[in-house]
């Protein structure tokens, strides 16, 4: 500001939250530093509790993806213990949170990255701890001098939280050496580097295209201190994350139906565009359908229960059992 | 002479801390945040130059102070105020208006009074700096030797 507000310019003296008198300076925040001898029980911190409760609902809510959990809980423990070093006055710095999630289709990558910006603001990393989805379209403009204000534009709206940037390699093209995704690049690496306690940027997308980008973006790949590998589930995972679909959509299946699905999946998981998570959904989806047709063509009373059973027949319908697959699925 | 207008014109000029503290009140409240910029800080003067948009959508100060530094940025002696406005029916206007920067020297106002008929006086308040052109009425002397702006 031009004139400086120094307590000698004020004119007089009002009373202001958080200020108790003219010549007050900004306080440090928080309490003066705890003696260099004292000990801190772990158990007792409050904050310490409430990652503990935190890191347990990732677990129950993300089937498999073990090394994935296994980042989450060590950036939780390093904000954790940065936040002790503050209380004994030792440096902490903010570490740099900006991800890259690699992995094959539907392994739920887009679906941790929602996930993120809540975790990170109970850590206390973020203020609103929103998500903002950008993809291509939503950062490069159409023609010189459009690029720059859609690209801040995007990055403002995500100060504060997580800006996921879905299949980022399409902001790089490199066969057209005049397209304007560079120009979005380069403003995305300034505001990671400029302004790393306003944002967290997650970049997703499939691996092996990840690295063409990263490989023509050294600059970025350096920036993103976490690269995270998404494995492939495993047919017991993919059957527990269908349980928990079913669950959360009040489905039942018996004993027969359950099998019919494992051999389903199994069939599945071998036949092209397998797409994990998302082709089980997709699976459910059309159980749900063949379901209803039955029941209606059935005709007759229906009680409740009926409404919520899948049967075996539902799941043996399906063309994966004769070897077949259609276009899309 | 320190101007003082909107909101708040009794406290003492915000720090940046605080700018953002009431920035991300409004955004609570759901207000669109824009910030203004003039060299004409005259009373009846209320429409001042928008910086860019006004911000929808935002639900973190740190977009809209980016704004307001490259604004005090970019016009040094100028005044620069956000502005709040609330969009739900019924209100519809400006919520809140606070001034977040001003220039280094503010040389005031003078008082013209002007015979009419009869013995009759009229008033008028004259900022000494609106007598110089736009865009250079607040500069200072450092300013302006190095200052090489263009009209």
């Amino acid at each position: 500001m031009g004139a400086p507000a120094q307590p000698a310019a004020r004119g007089f003296a009002m009373a202001r939250p958080g200020h108790s008198g003219p010549a007050a300076e900004p306080e440090p925040a928080g309490p003066a530093p705890l003696p260099p001898d004292a000990k801190v029980d772990l158990a007792s911190q409050e904050q310490a509790l409430r990652i503990a409760a935190l890191l347990d609902r990732l677990d129950r809510d993300f089937v498999g993806l073990a090394p994935v959990k296994d980042r989450v809980r060590e950036i939780a423990a390093l904000l954790l213990v940065d936040r002790l070093r503050q209380g004994f006055g030792l440096a902490s710095s903010r570490p740099s949170l900006h991800m890259c999630f690699t992995g094959s289709p539907g392994t739920g990558k887009t679906t941790l990255a929602t996930h993120m910006g809540e975790l990170l603001k109970e850590l206390g990393y973020l203020r609103t701890g929103q998500l903002v989805s950008a993809t291509r379209d939503d950062l490069v403009g159409q023609y010189v001098g459009h690029t720059a204000p859609k690209t801040k534009e995007v990055l403002k709206r995500a100060m504060g939280g997580v800006l996921l940037i879905d299949e980022a390699y399409y902001l790089y093209r490199p066969e057209n050496e005049r397209d304007y995704g560079q120009e979005a690049i380069e403003i995305l690496l300034q505001v990671m580097e400029a302004q790393r306690e306003d944002l967290v940027v997650i970049l997703a997308g499939y691996a092996d295209r990840m690295d063409v980008f990263f490989r023509s973006n050294p600059g970025m790949a350096s920036r993103i201190a976490h690269h995270i590998d998404f494995p492939d589930f495993t047919l017991e995972e993919l059957l527990r994350i269908a349980a928990a679909m079913l669950d959360a959509g009040q489905y039942r299946m018996d004993d027969g139906a359950r099998e019919a699905f494992a051999e389903y999946v199994r069939l599945r998981m071998a036949q092209p565009r397998f797409a994990n998570a998302r082709s089980i959904r997709n699976a459910i989806d059309r159980l749900r359908l063949r379901q209803a047709r039955r029941l209606v063509a059935a005709g007759g009373v229906i009680a409740r229960d009926d409404l919520m059973e899948i049967s075996a027949a539902d799941v043996r319908a399906s063309r994966v059992f004769r070897g077949g697959l259609g276009p899309a699925h | 002479m320190r101007v003082t207008q909107g909101t708040f014109s009794y406290l003492p000029d915000f720090t940046d801390d605080e700018i953002a503290a009431q920035i991300g009140y409004a955004q609570a409240r759901g207000w669109a945040v824009a910030v203004e910029f003039t060299d004409d800080p005259h009373p009846r003067n209320v429409l001042w130059e928008m910086w860019g948009l006004p911000m929808f959508g935002l639900a973190d100060p740190a977009g809209a102070m980016q704004e307001v530094r490259a604004c005090r940025a970019q016009y040094p002696d100028h005044y620069v105020r956000v502005t709040a406005y609330d969009a739900s029916l019924g209100r519809q206007t400006t919520a809140l208006s606070f001034i977040v920067g001003r220039p280094a020297a503010e040389p005031g106002f003078r008082l013209d009074r002007q015979e009419s008929a009869g013995r009759q006086v009229r008033y008028t308040l004259h900022p000494y700096a609106a007598d110089r052109p736009r865009g250079e009425r607040y500069e200072t002397g450092s300013s302006r030797q190095n200052g090489a702006r263009s009209g």
